[in-house]
């Protein structure tokens, strides 16, 4: 059979199929893992058929002790975080998307510089100076600190879908003697809805997804989000359910699976780079 | 008068990246150069460039930084961004249903909060986890990849989180490309690993220099996913510098010394984050 180009572009997509799909199955163990043991009676460490599908695990997890007030304190936390965050992000925006000034670019530039670094790497001193100013295992200390990780890319990203709204919009009501405060609250950040979004949803996930801020600077257990309580399955109470710690983590990872669902549309393909990358 | 009204705005951004981010930072400059322990001591005092010798001398912090950077070749350099650009280019090709199915997997265990994805992995690298049954049922050796080869176990696990990354980046990068230039060059013969190396690769450097960059800083602040999986042992033989500083610091209380860690680790991604700076002026 004489290859012509429409069959060779067939060939080509089978191939293509026939890789991703056993990088899929690859990929999807672990998920598979998680969702099946959440279902299964006697669940173990192995991806198999459950002997039984059953809530139970479900219902052994969903208490106040193990489930309710964790993702309570995770909401507070990460809502807390984002609400600051997003408050402060697009006033910042505001003056750097509207005005000219010698600044902008150095401010700007600082921000992208701070966007990349490794927060990890400052959590000790983190620690050292919240116990000098009285913020260590405090909610609105943690708060306050996962809000100023989270702002300069926040500040970025707001900036740039600011960017977006044309200013002539404005010029009308500035005539009409509006402050720039009134004109942002009342004309961009309307017109900017689906970008405002974006940076709520994106901090949201990158707040509730951390483990190691709230490890560092919550001590009390009932302070305790979601990310560090689920370290409780294992160690101190003897040997580990595993249909309960895959229930756990299906009701803690539901939330920001549906919110990414929700914005990716809107993401897009560069998503985390979206921001940056436009310059 | 008008530029500081109008610069006001900015105030509570700056007022809580000063307090909570350039604060910290600058703290962290002062206490790596002390002795400040959580314990018994009431003061610290200055004690210069100590901490960075003792670093220097001692064998598990050498240790920790050649299991850092073997860490970030294997996952982000090699795993992740040769997968992640395997995966875009495949996805140009392969059918919808096929490209939604696979990328929606793939983004799932980007999405998943850090903890989690550690403990799905934990699951898959245990002696009695996933992996070795598939590897007993092809009838292959199995081994209890945590004890033996952790540091693999945890990069894998850093590949299977991070690769979607990676992927959005590159996919973002190959729709870019413009069609006629790489039809024009199927025309004249070249086959497709050709007009991967010669055509497709130089058009998208600059999304490979950006991704290279993001994905080392990632995987050098990269905490929770170790933590979870091997807490850096089986006698610090997945213990990256992160959880080094961490353990330095609080289980054997030498804020000072942990402390001197972080700001290295902070001095080794600044350098990325200006690299990644200029990268990106030539291209704004």
């Amino acid at each position: 059979m004489p290859r012509t180009p429409s069959s060779r572009r067939t060939t080509h997509r089978l191939a293509a199929d026939a890789g991703l799909l056993l990088l899929a199955a690859t990929f999807s163990l672990p998920l598979l893992w998680v969702i099946l043991s959440s279902l299964d009676p006697n669940a173990n460490l192995q991806v198999k058929l459950p002997d039984g599908v059953t809530p139970a695990n479900f219902d052994a997890v969903l208490t106040p002790e193990i489930t309710f007030t964790p993702l309570l304190n995770s909401l507070l936390l990460c809502g807390g975080g984002t609400a600051l965050t997003v408050t402060c992000a697009a006033l910042a925006a505001y003056p750097l998307s509207r005005f000219r000034s010698r600044l902008n670019r150095p401010f700007l530039l600082t921000i992208l510089f701070a966007t990349s670094l490794p927060i990890t790497a400052i959590m000790v001193p983190v620690y050292a100076l919240f116990v000098q100013v009285n913020l260590i295992d405090t909610m609105q200390g943690t708060i306050f600190f996962f809000a100023a990780s989270q702002l300069p890319f926040a500040i970025w990203l707001m900036k740039n879908f600011m960017d977006g709204v044309p200013k002539e919009l404005e010029e009308a009501a500035w005539t009409d003697g509006a402050s720039s405060l009134q004109s942002l609250a009342r004309i961009v950040l309307p017109l900017m809805g689906p970008g405002v979004a974006v940076v709520t949803v994106f901090s949201f996930v990158m707040m509730w997804g951390n483990f190691f801020v709230p490890f560092m600077l919550l001590l009390t257990p009932d302070q305790m989000p979601a990310a560090v309580s689920i370290n409780e399955f294992f160690g101190n109470r003897g040997t580990v359910v595993y249909g309960q710690l895959a229930a756990f983590s299906i009701i803690y990872s539901t939330p920001v699976i549906l919110l990414y669902v929700l914005v990716a549309r809107r993401l897009g393909g560069g998503f985390a780079l979206g921001g940056a990358v436009k310059g | 008068m008008r530029t500081a009204a109008r610069a006001l705005p900015l105030a509570p951004a700056v007022v809580l990246l000063l307090l909570f981010l350039a604060g910290p930072i600058a703290y962290c400059a002062y206490i790596a150069f002390t002795d400040l322990q959580l314990t018994g001591q009431a003061e610290e005092s200055f004690i210069g460039f100590e901490n960075f010798s003792t670093a220097f001398g001692d064998e598990a912090f050498r240790n920790a930084v050649w299991l850092t950077l073997v860490f970030t070749v294997v996952s982000a350099l090699i795993g992740q961004n040769t997968l992640g650009l395997a995966l875009a280019a495949l996805m140009q090709r392969a059918s919808k249903p096929v490209r939604t199915l696979t990328g929606g997997i793939v983004i799932t265990a980007w999405v998943l909060p850090e903890v989690v994805a550690g403990f799905l992995l934990y699951a898959f690298f245990r002696r009695e986890g996933t992996l070795n049954a598939i590897l007993d049922w092809l009838h292959l050796p199995t081994q209890n990849w945590l004890f033996t080869l952790p540091i693999l176990a945890v990069s894998f696990a850093n590949v299977w989180r991070g690769t979607a990354f990676s992927m959005l980046v590159y996919s973002a990068a190959l729709n870019e490309v413009p069609r006629e230039i790489t039809e024009a060059a199927e025309v004249d013969g070249a086959g497709g690993w050709r007009r991967m190396w010669h055509i497709t690769l130089p058009m998208i450097r600059r999304s490979i220099g950006t991704n290279l960059m993001l994905i080392t800083l990632q995987t050098l602040s990269v905490f929770g996913l170790i933590w979870v999986m091997t807490r850096g042992g089986p006698g610090g033989k997945s213990q990256t510098l992160p959880l080094f500083m961490y353990e330095e610091a609080f289980q054997k209380s030498m804020i000072g010394y942990g402390t001197a860690v972080a700001l290295l680790l902070l001095v080794v991604g600044s350098l990325f984050s200006v690299i990644y700076l200029r990268l990106l002026r030539t291209e704004v």
